[in-house]
């Protein structure tokens, strides 16, 4: 599903090459549940980044779906983070203007779905998170678990193969938060492949694979693979 | 991809998400074409008004003054003294020339006209009854009937409208006898009212035949001749027709100057079309400040919207589909203002129109699609810095920010 072959990334700040990922090895199934725990500054969110095509690998390769990404052009890297992969924000990152019903029809309106089956499984999706009465509503109208879950219905309405998440609980209260966890864990039992990223030890607990990574480099892997190696 | 209708939808919405900003580029494109409609339709305004003034002096028409003013570079009046007079007999004589159709003398003073006590100060013109042929004037009640021979002096004279107005009130005034100066003459017509032309106010004109003119001001001399050629195409020959005559009956001299009306036409309608032009460009200038302006109010919009950018790049739209998101909508805002800029140029032109009923204010073709290329073309120009600016962000550091 997901194959990190030997990835480094390197940021220039002023004149300064900064590493923030040094040759990560990594393979994640169809289906599997990680988490990736580690302190700020240890490359998750770059990880993440790289694996939702947002960043490129300055070294190495990646693959995904036995696809070399590193070789896509812009427009077909669009099209692959648009079909496959699903994005969750820590800071939800819904359109202020647009109503949740809007929010979560955008991939299909970016991806020319019909209007008859965006309606359809735009009311599916919203279904699913329990938002159906809210689907006129601005996300300033919203709890913060409400546009969270919105979120994740905009997320998974394309049906993607990887959902993304980088800290999707991290600006809720307790109580949103575990709905939203629910919500999030329930899609890996309908099959999703969730790649989490959390400094939150609670929910990285929670996932049935746990990476933790450390100035860049994987440390230690519950998997049982050795740090480094796939 | 994307569906052409949702891009239209998703625009609207983006545009309409930020009033203040939108409504401040449509104002400033608004504004922008409509000072271009505006001003572009006063200059053609001026010229079609000065176009229609050439044309009621009748046409192929020649005017013959006395005095050379091409080569001493002063005023025709100054040379006047130096030249010989305009007469009668030299008017008549150009008739001999096949090239000529008509000519008519005028001799022109100022007289008090009085009639029933009342008196006025007036405009006397002396003619032959072919000056009304020549000039396109019409008779609202009888006519003018000079005597045949130009050099006969006759006591009838025709009268403006508001001539007759001021002096005979509700009074019928044909067949009534007046006073010009010091001779009485009879009121044998009354001139219709055709507003002005070209310096004469017709309605303040008092018209008596040119020999009665010449007595009642002590002149054998006339004020210009006016000569109708035979065709358009006569115009060039009856010039030299009129100089040569001149120069035979004034012994050699060629101390007259013709004054075609082409001429002087061509040349306002030269200045005219230039100083629309000109005014046009000026307008103009102010479409391209509002083309800046909507650079930068899309680039203010660009980094207000980076987030959103990011999520949409997050969501699967390529570098390509920003850029034609913020390209749409640049284009889409200038075309509703220049739409909006239209509406308040012709609003524009009706208060003009309202103001000054006599001046012809019409919008140029032109000058219509010229603002509104302008405006859409400044709308893209300007708007594909910031677009570009969205379909380059980092989408990684664009989502970074909240």
């Amino acid at each position: 599903m997901i194959k990190l072959d030997n990835v480094g990334r390197v940021f220039q700040v002023g004149d300064q090459d900064v590493p923030a990922l040094d040759s990560v090895n990594l393979t994640v199934g169809r289906g599997e549940y990680v988490s990736i725990m580690g302190p700020s500054g240890s490359g998750k969110s770059t990880l993440l980044n790289i694996i939702g095509l947002l960043d490129r690998p300055s070294s190495g390769r990646y693959f995904l779906e036995d696809r070399d990404i590193t070789a896509l052009t812009d427009e077909e890297e669009a099209e692959t983070r648009r079909n496959r992969i699903g994005f969750v924000f820590q800071f939800f990152h819904l359109v202020p203007r647009m109503t949740a019903a809007q929010n979560v029809e955008l991939p299909m309106v970016l991806g020319g779905v019909p209007p008859k089956t965006r309606a359809e499984r735009v009311a599916a999706a919203l279904d699913a998170m329990g938002l159906s009465d809210r689907a006129d509503h601005r996300p300033g109208q919203l709890s913060g678990g409400q546009r969270q879950r919105v979120a994740i219905a905009r997320a998974t309405v394309m049906q993607p193969a990887v959902l993304l998440a980088d800290e999707p609980t991290g600006n809720l209260d307790r109580a949103s938060g575990a709905e939203v966890v629910h919500v999030i864990e329930r899609l890996v039992d309908s099959g999703i492949t969730l790649v989490l990223v959390t400094h939150d030890p609670e929910l990285g607990e929670r996932a049935r694979r746990r990476i933790r990574m450390v100035d860049g480099r994987v440390v230690e892997d519950s998997s049982g693979n050795p740090a480094g190696r796939p | 991809m994307m569906r052409i209708t949702d891009i239209f939808r998703f625009v609207r919405n983006a545009a309409g998400g930020y009033r203040v900003r939108t409504t401040l580029m449509l104002l400033a494109m608004a504004i922008g074409v409509a000072s271009v409609v505006i001003l572009t339709s006063l200059g053609e305004g001026a010229r079609v008004y000065v176009n229609n003034e050439f044309a009621s002096l009748g046409t192929n028409l020649l005017i013959v003054l006395p005095g050379r003013n091409e080569t001493t570079g002063g005023p025709p009046m100054m040379v006047t003294g130096t030249s010989r007079d305009i007469t009668t007999g030299d008017a008549m004589a150009l008739l001999r020339h096949s090239s000529v159709r008509r000519v008519a003398p005028l001799t022109v003073g100022v007289a008090p006209v009085s009639w029933g006590g009342r008196t006025r100060e007036c405009t006397i013109g002396g003619s032959t009854p072919d000056m009304l042929t020549i000039r396109r004037w019409k008779m609202a009640q009888g006519g003018f009937t000079a005597p045949d021979d130009p050099e006969r002096a006759a006591p009838v004279a025709v009268i403006g409208a508001k001539i007759r107005r001021e002096l005979f009130g509700s009074h019928s005034a044909v067949g009534e006898w007046l006073k010009i100066g010091d001779r009485r003459f009879r009121v044998t017509g009354i001139l219709a009212s055709e507003g002005r032309s070209m310096g004469f106010d017709v309605e303040e004109l008092v018209l008596v035949p040119v020999a009665s003119a010449q007595a009642l001001f002590n002149t054998p001399s006339l004020f210009r001749v006016l000569v109708e050629a035979k065709s358009r195409e006569a115009i060039e020959r009856a010039r030299a027709d009129v100089v040569s005559t001149f120069k035979l009956r004034h012994q050699g001299e060629e101390d007259v100057t013709v004054i075609t009306q082409d001429a002087v036409l061509a040349t306002f309608d030269k200045i005219l079309r230039a100083l629309t032009l000109t005014v046009g460009g000026i307008a103009g200038i102010s479409l391209g400040v509002a083309g800046i302006l909507i650079m930068n109010v899309m680039l203010v919009a660009v980094s207000q919207r980076t987030s959103e950018i990011g999520l949409l790049k997050a969501l699967g739209a390529s570098r390509r589909r920003i850029l034609g998101l913020f390209l749409t909508e640049a284009a889409m805002l200038s075309c509703v203002g220049g739409l909006l800029g239209l509406m308040l140029g012709y609003a524009g032109n009706r208060v003009v129109i309202w103001l000054y009923p006599a001046f012809p204010v019409t919008a140029p073709w032109w000058a219509v699609a010229a603002a509104l290329g302008i405006a859409l073309s400044a709308g893209l120009l300007f708007g594909a810095m910031p677009a570009w600016r969205a379909a380059k962000l980092d989408p990684v550091l664009a989502l970074a920010r909240r």
